[in-house]
């Protein structure tokens, strides 16, 4: 009799275990990277964005198509000179652990980031932030001073430096997050170990096998929790892309976020209607160095970017699809209302007209097949990288350009380019938030240093009074279409100067099995868990 | 015994303390930094960083810094991974590496033992043959390439077996990635077997206990095995070593949470701390490894003395 009572209840265990098992729907996910680090004043990249915005939300968040929603809070207002916003909470916001979130997380989150001894690495976004500089910087000590200030437990009031329309979509970002201030005044740097974590989003981190995966279940503390459908995610890490596409064609992913661009055609016609390839915001670009002769004159520039055939790079060389890129503004970007795409005045020109102007502005300037322009080209090792500076050097050759290639790993890559040690050189840049002056900003001026000067970004040392002028101006310009226009300009100008050579932009390289529902592609590529579902 | 073990063990501080440095130095001539990625840094965030990781003093003072850490057992930060620090990580990763070099040895080693003693004993005939070729192709396909094929083999048509991913505790997990492992170190284990158990059983004192007539089982078990595992013992230290230092690639590819991979990531993002700290643990490792297996080697052959 207890034998059958055992074996009775055991079953019934079994089965309610095997029940509740069935109903939880878990989201795998091939994340790439091994995380740095998932504290949003430390993380530095996608792999990162996509654990940190699944467990943390900002007073912003993004919406299925990435477009900045609220998240936090429930409502804002925007002074009349668009300097001071204004947010309200909502209401009966917690942590996981069921602390309420309230104005002063927030606070304490800015002060964290811009304070010197966080050294958070992409603070600078913040910089808009009324003093969010000057306290990075140690010319301002007293934290107070920042512009960001708890009115009451349910009201943030953010001051800026100047109007910045796109300062909602700022706040989308991870560097706008909210930390859990009483579990930091506890252990410190120590919040993010997995005992220690607690979040507000939609998800809580509770296992980390390093180099392995993260996983998140779903938090029913978040004030939306009734609308997420996913009870779980991992997020894997996954560095060998041949590897990742054969473990998702054995179900032990449900989403590739990156695949080996040898694969795409495979991939378009063996698993039709799972790939998500979508230009997203970022460009391909070649800079190429003013301060070295003969490069400073504009129509050699022009003559190599005109010999370069954009058209054969995505569908052939690459075969994902990349779309060709004249202009510097990645389309779809926001706050570019009413500028029509940049076109070089010879986009009408075939490719054998292209050709053929090209080197006839080489002749012109004694740069021949017998004598040409030798150059070198620098790249940070990488298939593709290597594959689009083999084509590209065969398309110049035709130009009378003799390039030779050079290949080094990304740090070095990179160290040569910002000191200047380079003819022409491979670059990418993908917007942290969608704006035009996020990739304009690429082609500005130094700033003057302990009497160096910092080019920053702009690798290639393009310098032009009336784009700087132009781009200046739009900063404090309040309405948006005339801000628009002047960053249009701005953008016609260096692109008529060939400032730098942009090749392509970049495509989202996504797949998603048939059974999630809710991925949308974005210009962001941006897929917050908490729109998607999952059917068995 | 004693004393021989302990001269060894105190002969390896010196050559770890001269390891540490070069390899803290020639880390530190090398173009690039642990900040250079694809954004130039605004100048008062790299400043700020380099201060938080004592990058700002001079060369020889962060070296002083350093190893009276790691006197005290402190890897001290990773400088790529905030979350962790590089004690940590190495902690975590460690006992999955050993597991996973240690199960391939162990494996590859019986299986490789044992098909070079069936060679030997059946040279030049069929089962000779099939293990000579299958022994070729464990050696000659590159890893990686291997992965692939059991991959789509094993993990995507036939459907056995994870194509990757680690779960703490489950077998199937490991099949593939072990077998990858097993493969060519049991290539090697065989050939050098199969060579060295040919020249045993041609000497002169096999053909003596033939001649005695003593059956082959007792010739091979008494007289053979012993002498003819020499040579594979000496390869054995070399080929451990191997399998725990070089599972890089096959932790890459099959996602899995060893250290090997932070071996080569860590160099080449200019991490500093965990290229140290890996190559430390990676030599406290080799050189327990020779030792153990000169001790091996001691036991099997009385000429060697552990004077």
């Amino acid at each position: 009799m207890t034998q059958t009572l055992k074996a009775v209840t055991t079953a019934g265990a079994i089965a309610l275990l095997m029940s509740s098992a069935a109903s939880a729907v878990t989201l795998n996910m091939m994340n790439g990277s091994e995380p740095g680090s998932i504290d949003p004043h430390q993380a530095s990249g996608d792999w990162e964005n996509r654990i940190i915005g699944d467990y943390i939300e900002g007073l912003m968040a993004e919406d299925a198509d990435a477009n900045a929603i609220p998240g936090q809070a429930e409502s804002y207002t925007v002074s009349d000179d668009g300097l001071v916003y204004t947010f309200k909470l909502r209401d009966g916001i917690q942590w996981s652990d069921g602390t309420p979130v309230t104005a002063g997380d927030f606070v304490f989150a800015f002060q964290r980031l811009f304070n010197p001894a966080t050294a958070s690495d992409y603070a600078y976004l913040q910089f808009p932030i009324k003093n969010g500089s000057e306290i990075a910087e140690g010319t301002v000590t007293d934290f107070n001073e920042l512009g960001v200030k708890a009115i009451d437990d349910k009201t943030v009031e953010i001051t800026l430096e100047g109007p910045t329309p796109f300062f909602l979509q700022a706040l989308t970002h991870y560097t706008a997050y909210p930390v859990p201030k009483h579990v930091i005044d506890a252990v410190g740097d120590d919040w993010t170990k997995i005992e220690n974590i607690v979040g507000n989003g939609p998800y809580t981190p509770t296992e980390w096998v390093p180099g392995s995966y993260i996983k998140s279940v779903k938090s029913e503390t978040y004030w939306d929790a009734a609308n997420v459908q996913i009870d779980e995610v991992n997020y894997f890490v996954q560095d060998d892309l041949a590897a990742a596409l054969s473990r998702y064609r054995a179900g032990e992913y449900d989403i590739l976020t990156d695949i080996p661009s040898d694969q795409a055609e495979w991939i378009k016609t063996n698993l039709p209607g799972q790939d998500y390839f979508a230009p997203f915001l970022g460009v391909y670009y070649y800079v190429i160095n003013q301060e070295k002769p003969p490069f400073e004159n504009a129509d050699v520039r022009k003559a190599l970017s005109m010999a370069i055939n954009r058209d054969v790079i995505g569908p052939d060389v690459l075969g994902t699809g990349e779309v060709p890129a004249y202009g510097w503004v990645p389309p779809g970007t926001a706050n570019y209302e009413g500028v029509e795409p940049y076109q070089p005045e010879w986009i009408g020109l075939s490719y054998e007209e292209r050709v053929a102007e090209a080197k006839a502005i080489m002749e012109g300037l004694g740069y021949t097949a017998e004598t040409p322009l030798t150059l070198q080209l620098k790249y940070n090792t990488n298939d593709n990288h290597q594959r689009i500076a083999v084509a590209i050097t065969s398309m110049w050759e035709q130009i009378g350009v003799k390039a030779e290639l050079f290949n080094s790993e990304t740090a070095v890559h990179y160290d040569s380019l910002r000191a200047g040690d380079f003819e022409v050189g491979r670059a990418g840049w993908l917007l942290d938030y969608s704006d035009p002056s996020n990739t304009l900003d690429l082609l500005r001026q130094p700033i003057e240093q302990d009497g160096t000067m910092n080019w920053g970004n702009n690798y290639g040392r393009y310098s032009s009074d009336e784009f700087e002028a132009l781009v200046d101006q739009a900063t404090t310009e309040q309405d948006l279409a005339a801000r628009a226009k002047m960053l249009g300009d701005a953008e016609k100008i260096a692109m008529d100067a060939t400032a730098a050579i942009p090749i392509y932009w970049y495509i989202a390289q996504n797949v998603v099995s048939p059974k999630v529902t809710g991925f949308v592609s974005n210009a962001a590529d941006i897929h917050r868990t908490r729109w998607l579902a999952k059917s068995e | 015994m004693f004393g021989y073990v302990t001269r060894r063990v105190l002969s390896a501080i010196p050559i770890a303390l001269i390891a540490v440095t070069a390899c803290f130095f020639i880390l530190r001539l090398a173009p690039g930094g642990p900040f250079d990625g694809e954004r130039a840094l605004p100048p008062v965030t790299l400043a700020n960083l380099r201060a938080h990781y004592n990058l700002d003093l001079p060369l020889i003072q962060q070296y002083f810094i350093y190893v009276g850490r790691l006197l005290q057992g402190d890897f001290g930060p990773s400088m790529v991974y905030n979350d962790f620090t590089v004690a940590e990580m190495l902690w975590i990763g460690l006992p999955f590496t050993l597991m996973l070099g240690l199960t391939a040895f162990v494996i590859g080693t019986i299986v490789g033992l044992v098909a070079g003693a069936i060679s030997a004993v059946n040279q030049n005939k069929l089962p000779d043959y099939v293990l000579v070729m299958l022994v070729m192709v464990g050696l000659v396909v590159p890893n990686f390439l291997m992965a692939a094929i059991l991959q789509l083999v094993f993990g995507v048509y036939l459907d056995w077996f994870p194509a990757g991913g680690w779960q703490s505790g489950s077998l199937a997990h490991l099949v593939l990635p072990v077998t990858v492992l097993v493969l060519p170190h049991a290539g090697r284990t065989a050939r050098l077997m199969r060579g060295s158990m040919i020249e045993v059983l041609g000497t002169n004192y096999i053909r003596t206990a033939r001649a005695k007539g003593l059956g082959q089982r007792l010739i091979l078990a008494r007289h053979a095995i012993k002498p003819a595992l020499l040579p594979v013992v000496s390869y054995l230290g070399p080929g451990l070593s191997y399998l725990l230092t070089g599972s890089l690639v096959v932790e890459q590819v099959f996602a899995l949470p060893g250290i090997g991979k932070y071996f080569i990531s860590a160099a080449l993002n200019r991490d500093y701390g965990l290229v140290l700290g890996t190559t430390i643990l990676y030599m406290f490792i080799i050189l327990a490894v020779n030792l153990l297996v000169d001790i091996i080697y001691a036991w099997l052959d009385p000429k060697v003395r552990y004077s």
